[in-house]
């Protein structure tokens, strides 16, 4: 606990000390939002300011709760979405009724600041097979409502939940599919094609509706609310910084749908980088000059997969340190709790098996929730990582130290205390060496399960080798996926390796 | 080794558990040097009453005392260091020597000399210490478990020492032996010594001393000779029966 707490004080700390503080950008996990993300980056370092990228933050909730928490200083967003999924309003009005409306009321609840629109609206676009809209004649939401239950939906997450997503459209149009599936933005579009679902929803701008050829269905009641793309910044940043958003503001109007739509096909079909594509936008619109030229890794794109990780060789041992760091301290503490607990536990059986069902329930919460629940308190970045790991690994470390000393050798134990060993004698000679295989089993367990959570501290921004699992997925890039995958898996097993051998090493010499 | 050790004495003790009256105001003693057997069938309670006497069982009424020391009053730690005890399965600690496990309690007391009393006390149970100390538990025979586990409980040079049902989990070779090994070391080192049994046979052969009880009480307490001789009861002659020893 008092690990935690210093950890925590630390971060607090190095989040006020510094002096000449970087901007800090974020964006949404998918491509538009990267590609947006970098042109707002770029265009800060391009007029002389520092940024910090924190690009894939999980979605809408941990974004803006970023930004209210000042863990963040500005990312895109669409001002229907802030309309619908953050104000909880019904979806009226035009553009320019939207756009004041959440200027007015961001500005006045949580000092959040819309700039300029970026020039652009990217609203649902609920696409279907070509061969679909054909056979059934599908040209609007209206004729999809009539076919709706003999279909099946492929939806984000998101929009599954949104006022302005499914339940709005059930009210408006009465769409009931015959089947719901939730799907991440990376893998509805393949799953549309290879047929797995019959409609999914996109967004207007994507790069992909024209590749596979889909038809988007109209909103012939106006039941979406338009999605004008700006910056949302915090008044923390317009006070400290007023240049930066200045310099965001230079984006105002400059971007219009067919320049977005083709900048995310760069990204999503060709397998660019976000960077390289939006540095060569800013430097068409004269924003850049050539000579701060975007340094774009000059092998990605092309090469095999070994080259490209060799290319990647430096991000990827910062992630991978990263990735270890996270999973060595939150393991640390979580021994720290968990060993004297299960001790604590075990002279008190009777609340033992309450503990742990309660410490077990932690289990079940998904990790992405857990993050999201702490995140006004915690805000985001690594201490909430550290937080929900170290909460992950206590079960099964309270749960085998308990067990394992509960059940060490009975009979050696009632004979140390027949023969005049103390309490605290059998404990320390008698029953905790003879628990360490089981205590050093459950450290093994709780090590490999941190390893693969830890991919998820990448939503709220706590790095490791969940950035290029989470980047990749958004930018619809398998190589980058891998990149961090592999090195994932590989760590597991390691974790898993060296922890076996602390198990054997630990077990003492005349068991087994 | 020629130390007769202490007396022990239980006057009417009385342990229940729960429903279940376990002593019901046993009262026996074990003079100093004396072998006194408990036998009984399970449930009899012999195994409560040895536990009586290093305060693992705290008796719900009467007085247990070690010399003229109330157990009651005394500290269990201190107490238990002073007094030997052997369970049935040995309770030998898996993670460490034959050695070590035989220097626990001289340890425990801070005697300095805990090897050379351990390699003494493995001599005198038939085990080189030289040939034996440095194996694990788990790499000995049952009837050389149940040994070290006598040189556990004899090595500080105890004021009594309690087996409870020592050879029990032994075939019956090695119980034999064993057997043999205890009469030998009871002629030599004439301690005063509890031992609790199922086996009527056992007893008469081992004991100076035959406390036989039966729910809770006791039956007969006689030397083996006047045990076989004149049964107190109609109990004691069909336990006497099923053991095959006749007067």
């Amino acid at each position: 606990m008092t690990l935690l707490a210093l950890l925590f004080a630390l971060a607090v700390q190095t989040g006020d000390s510094a002096v000449a503080r970087p901007v800090v950008v974020a964006s949404k996990p998918f491509g538009e939002s990267y590609v947006l993300a970098e042109m707002f980056a770029q265009i800060l370092e391009a007029r002389g300011m520092t940024v910090d990228r924190r690009l894939g933050l999980g979605a809408t909730q941990i974004a803006f709760t970023a930004l209210r928490a000042g863990a963040i200083d500005v990312y895109p967003e669409y001002t229907g979405t802030g309309l619908v999924a953050i104000l909880h309003e019904t979806p009226t009005g035009d553009r320019a009724q939207v756009y004041r409306e959440v200027a007015a009321q961001f500005r006045a609840r949580w000092d959040a600041r819309w700039l300029p629109p970026l020039g652009f609206e990217n609203t649902y676009a609920i696409a279907v097979r070509r061969a679909t809209a054909d056979s059934l004649h599908l040209r609007t939401l209206t004729d999809l409502a009539r076919a709706a239950p003999d279909l099946r939906a492929g939806l984000t997450p998101d929009f599954i939940g949104r006022d302005d997503g499914l339940p709005g459209l059930a009210r408006a149009y009465g769409m009931h599919f015959a089947a719901v599936r939730a799907l991440l933005p990376a893998v509805k579009y393949q799953a549309l094609a290879a047929g797995g679902v019959d409609v999914i929803d996109g967004y207007s701008t994507d790069g992909l509706i024209a590749r596979y050829d889909l038809v988007v269905l109209r909103d012939d009641r106006d039941f979406f609310p338009p999605y004008e793309a700006a910056p949302l910044a915090s008044g923390a940043l317009a006070r400290r910084n007023p240049a930066a958003i200045a310099a965001l503001s230079e984006l105002a109007g400059r971007l219009d749908a067919t320049t977005m739509r083709r900048l995310n096909e760069r990204v999503e079909v060709t397998g660019e980088p976000a960077a390289t594509v939006a540095h060569d936008e800013l430097r068409a619109l004269g924003l850049v000059d050539q000579h701060a030229a975007h340094a774009a890794p000059a092998s990605a794109g092309r090469g095999s997969f070994a080259a490209y990780l060799w290319s990647r060789r430096a991000t990827l041992g910062a992630e991978t340190a990263r990735h270890v760091l996270l999973v060595a301290i939150s393991l640390l503490v979580a021994i720290l709790i968990a060993v004297p607990l299960g001790l604590v536990l075990e002279r008190a059986p009777r609340a033992a098996e309450g503990v742990i069902r309660v410490v077990g329930l932690l289990q079940t919460v998904p990790g992405i929730a857990l993050l999201a629940f702490m995140l006004p308190l915690l805000g985001i970045g690594v201490v909430p990582a550290l937080v929900a790991l170290t909460l992950y690994a206590l079960l099964p470390i309270v749960r085998n130290t308990y067990t394992g000393v509960r059940d060490a050798d009975p009979s050696a134990t009632a004979a140390a205390r027949a023969l005049g060993m103390t309490p605290r004698q059998v404990l320390l000679q008698v029953r905790l060496p003879l628990a360490a295989p089981v205590m050093f089993a459950g450290i093994r367990t709780a090590g490999v399960i941190a390893v693969g959570t830890a991919t998820l501290a990448a939503f709220i921004g706590a790095g490791g080798l969940g950035d290029p699992i989470v980047a990749g997925l958004a930018l619809n890039d398998t190589r980058m996926v891998l990149s961090g995958a592999i090195p994932a898996a590989l760590l597991a097993l390691a974790t898993d390796a060296v922890l076996a051998l602390a198990e054997r090493l630990a077990a003492p010499e005349g068991l087994g | 080794m020629t130390a007769l050790g202490a007396a022990l004495a239980a006057h009417s003790v009385v342990k229940r558990f729960g429903a279940v009256t376990a002593l019901d105001g046993v009262s026996m003693h074990a003079a100093p040097g004396e072998t006194v057997a408990l036998v009984g069938e399970s449930g009899s309670g012999k195994t409560t009453l040895l536990r009586c006497f290093n305060a693992l069982t705290v008796p719900d009424a009467g007085r247990v005392t070690v010399d003229d020391t109330d157990v009651a009053g005394a500290d269990p730690v201190a107490l238990r260091r002073r007094i030997g005890y052997v369970q049935q399965d040995g309770g030998l600690l898996p993670h460490w020597t034959v050695q070590r496990n035989v220097e626990l309690v001289p340890r425990l007391r801070a005697m300095p000399d805990a090897a050379a009393r351990a390699a003494e006390a493995l001599d005198l149970v038939g085990l080189d210490a030289a040939r034996f100390g440095a194996r694990w538990p788990r790499d000995l025979s049952g009837g050389q478990r149940q040994r070290v586990a006598i040189a556990r409980a004899l090595a500080a040079h105890p004021d009594a020492v309690l087996l409870d049902e020592p050879f029990g989990a032994l075939d019956a070779i090695t119980r034999g032996e064993l057997r043999e090994a205890f009469a030998a070391l009871r002629a030599r080192l004439r301690l005063t010594t509890v031992i609790v049994t199922h086996d009527l046979s056992e007893a008469v052969a081992l004991a100076d001393r035959v406390v036989v009880l039966h729910g809770g009480r006791v039956e007969q307490n006689a030397a083996p000779r006047d045990l076989l001789a004149a049964p107190a009861t109609d109990y004691v002659r069909t336990l006497l029966a099923r053991a095959g020893v006749r007067p």
